[in-house]
C-alpha cells in the first residue's frame, strides 16, 4: 500500500510519517509511507494524507504553489475515490470557505466554512489547546470505531470548521459550545485534532484509516 | 470538555537530563529520550524539553534528541532554550518539535514573536516568561536563565506577547523554581487572568497539592513540573489521579499503549 503524505511546506511531517509507519507495523500492513510534494505520487497513492499547520490562506497558497497538486488531489480523491485524511488545517482546507484573516476559497469538497473560535469568557482560552474528549456520532464512522474508552484527541487551533450538512460531522468536542472534531463524507475524512499526537487514540484512528475501504 | 494538562519538563544539558535548584547545582537525571518515553507511557499530556546547554558546539545535540523523541512518542512536544532567531524555530520544528518556546530573544526583540507567529502559526509559538516578585503584586521579567533583570513588568509583557500572536505562555517563578514550595500563585493568577491564551504554570512544585493549586488558585491551563517526576517522587498517573480527585478535569481513560515502551520503565 502506498501511503502518501503531502508536503507543501506546512509544518513538520516527520511525526505524521512516523505515526503512520508505527500504525501500519502494528497491524502488519505491508506499506510504504512517502512524504512528497510530487503530484504524480499523489495520483498513484492508495491513501492520501493532507496535514497542515498555520493559517488557512497560507496553507492553501502553499498547496496551490506545488505544480499539479490540486489536479492530482482532484483526480485521486474525487475521481478515483481514494481514501483521504486531512489533519488540522488539512481538514479545514476541505471546506468551501476559510474566514481566517480574510475570506479564502477552500477545496470546496464539503459545504462548510472555517470561522474563529470566539471566547466570551477569560476561562475559555484561544487557541483551543490540549486534550478534549471526542463525542462520536452514532453509528461511529469506521475511522472512529473501537477507539479506547473515553477517547481524547490533542487539539491546537483558533479556528473551527462549521459544516452546513450535519451528517458530515462524525465527532465533536465541547469547548464552550460544540466544535467539529472530525468530518467524513464518502472516501474523505478529516480530523481537527492531531492523530499523530494523540497517543493510543490517534494510532488506533490511523490504523482504522489504513484499513478503511470506503 | 478540554482537560487541564500535566507537563513533565526535562532540562537538557549536553544531551543529558539535569535539574537544578534555582537554576544552579545540576544533578544528572538520565537520558532524555528514554525519560520522555516513560512519561509518554504513563500518559503525560505533553512533554517539554528545555535546552540549557551553554556551549554553542553542543547546541546541535538537542535536535537529535528531539528527532529521536518525535519518532517514538506520539504526543505533543515543546522545546525551548537558546532560541534566538526564526531559523532556530524552524530547525526545532523540522526536528520534530510541535511547539517552540522563546524566552530571552523575545524580550530583546518583541518583533520576533509576531514574525514567528506569522511564519509558523500562533499554535507553535510559546513565550517563556521567567518572573520574580519585586514588591507586593509586582513582578519583573528576568532573562538569561534568571540572571538578568529587564525592568519589564511580567503581566504587561504577557499581554504584549499575546497581542503579538503567541499561542501560549510558559510562566516560571524564579523565586519558586527548585524550592518545592509550590507555584507563585499570585503571579500565576495575575498572568492567567490577564490574557486570553493558555498559561502553563511552572516553578516550585514539591507535592501534588501544588499541582492542584496551580489550576484552581492560579487559573493556569496546564501545570509543569520537573524534579517530582524525574526523581520518582510521583508518577504521572498518581498526579493525574490526585488532580482528578480534587475535581480538576483530567484525561484519564485512554492509556497510551501499542507496546515498545513498557520495558523502558525498568532501567530508568
Amino acid at each position: 500500500m502506498n501511503i502518501v503524505i503531502i508536503d507543501y511546506g506546512s509544518g513538520n511531517l516527520r511525526s505524521v510519517a512516523k505515526s503512520f509507519e508505527r500504525a501500519a507495523r502494528a497491524i502488519d500492513c505491508d506499506s510504504k509511507v512517502l512524504v512528497t510534494s510530487d503530484a504524480d505520487a499523489v495520483a498513484d497513492a492508495d491513501r492520501i494524507i493532507l496535514p497542515g499547520v498555520g493559517a488557512f490562506a497560507d496553507c492553501l497558497d502553499g498547496l496551490k504553489s506545488v505544480t499539479g497538486m490540486e489536479e492530482a488531489l482532484q483526480e485521486s480523491v474525487i475521481d478515483k475515490g481514494r481514501p483521504f485524511l486531512g489533519i488540522c488545517v488539512g481538514m479545514q482546507l476541505m471546506a468551501t470557505l476559510g474566514r481566517e484573516h480574510m475570506d479564502t476559497m477552500g477545496l470546496n469538497w464539503l459545504s462548510a466554512e472555517v470561522v474563529p473560535i470566539k471566547s466570551k469568557d477569560i476561562n475559555i482560552k484561544v487557541p483551543h489547546m490540549g486534550w478534549n474528549n471526542l463525542v462520536i456520532s452514532k453509528p461511529a464512522h469506521p475511522i472512529l470505531s473501537n477507539l479506547p474508552p473515553d477517547a481524547h484527541g490533542y487539539f491546537v487551533h483558533s479556528y473551527a470548521m462549521r459544516c452546513h450538512a450535519p451528517e458530515d460531522v462524525i465527532a465533536e468536542v465541547d469547548y464552550s459550545g460544540r466544535i467539529t472534531a472530525a468530518v467524513g463524507r464518502d472516501n474523505m475524512v478529516g480530523t481537527q485534532f492531531h492523530p499523530e499526537k494523540s497517543q493510543a487514540t490517534g494510532l488506533k484512528l490511523i490504523q482504522n484509516f489504513i484499513m478503511w475501504s470506503p | 470538555m478540554l482537560k487541564n494538562r500535566i507537563i513533565p519538563c526535562l532540562d537538557v544539558d549536553g544531551g543529558r537530563v539535569v535539574k537544578g535548584v534555582n537554576f544552579v547545582d545540576l544533578i544528572d537525571a538520565g537520558d532524555p529520550v528514554e525519560q520522555a518515553q516513560v512519561y509518554d507511557a504513563e500518559g503525560a499530556d505533553e512533554i517539554c524539553f528545555l535546552d540549557i546547554t551553554a556551549s554553542s558546539e553542543n547546541r546541535s545535540i538537542i535536535f537529535d534528541i528531539v528527532g529521536q523523541t518525535a519518532e517514538k512518542c506520539f504526543m505533543p512536544l515543546t522545546v525551548g532554550g537558546g532560541v534566538r532567531e526564526i531559523e532556530d524555530v524552524r530547525k526545532l520544528l523540522l526536528a520534530g518539535a510541535d511547539k517552540v518556546s522563546i524566552n530571552t530573544a523575545a524580550v530583546h526583540d518583541s518583533e520576533l514573536v509576531s514574525k514567528a507567529a506569522k511564519k509558523f502559526g500562533s499554535q507553535c509559538i510559546v513565550i517563556a516568561i521567567d518572573a520574580k516578585a519585586v514588591s507586593d503584586k509586582k513582578f519583573e521579567v528576568f532573562t538569561h536563565g534568571g540572571r538578568e533583570p529587564t525592568g519589564i513588568d511580567a503581566i504587561e509583557w504577557a499581554m504584549r506577547v499575546a497581542d503579538c500572536g503567541a499561542g501560549e505562555i510558559l510562566l516560571t517563578s524564579m523565586d519558586r523554581d527548585g524550592t518545592k514550595q509550590g507555584f507563585d500563585i499570585p503571579l500565576t493568577r495575575a498572568v492567567a487572568d490577564a490574557v486570553t491564551i493558555p498559561v502553563i504554570a511552572s516553578g516550585g512544585v514539591g507535592n501534588l497539592d501544588h499541582m492542584v493549586q496551580g489550576i484552581t488558585e492560579g487559573h493556569a491551563s496546564a501545570v509543569l513540573a520537573a524534579s517530582i517526576f524525574h526523581f520518582g517522587t510521583y508518577t504521572i498517573g498518581e498526579t493525574k489521579a490526585h488532580m482528578a480527585r480534587a475535581g480538576i478535569p483530567i484525561r484519564l481513560g485512554d492509556q497510551p499503549a501499542l507496546g515498545e515502551v513498557s520495558r523502558i520503565r525498568h532501567h530508568v
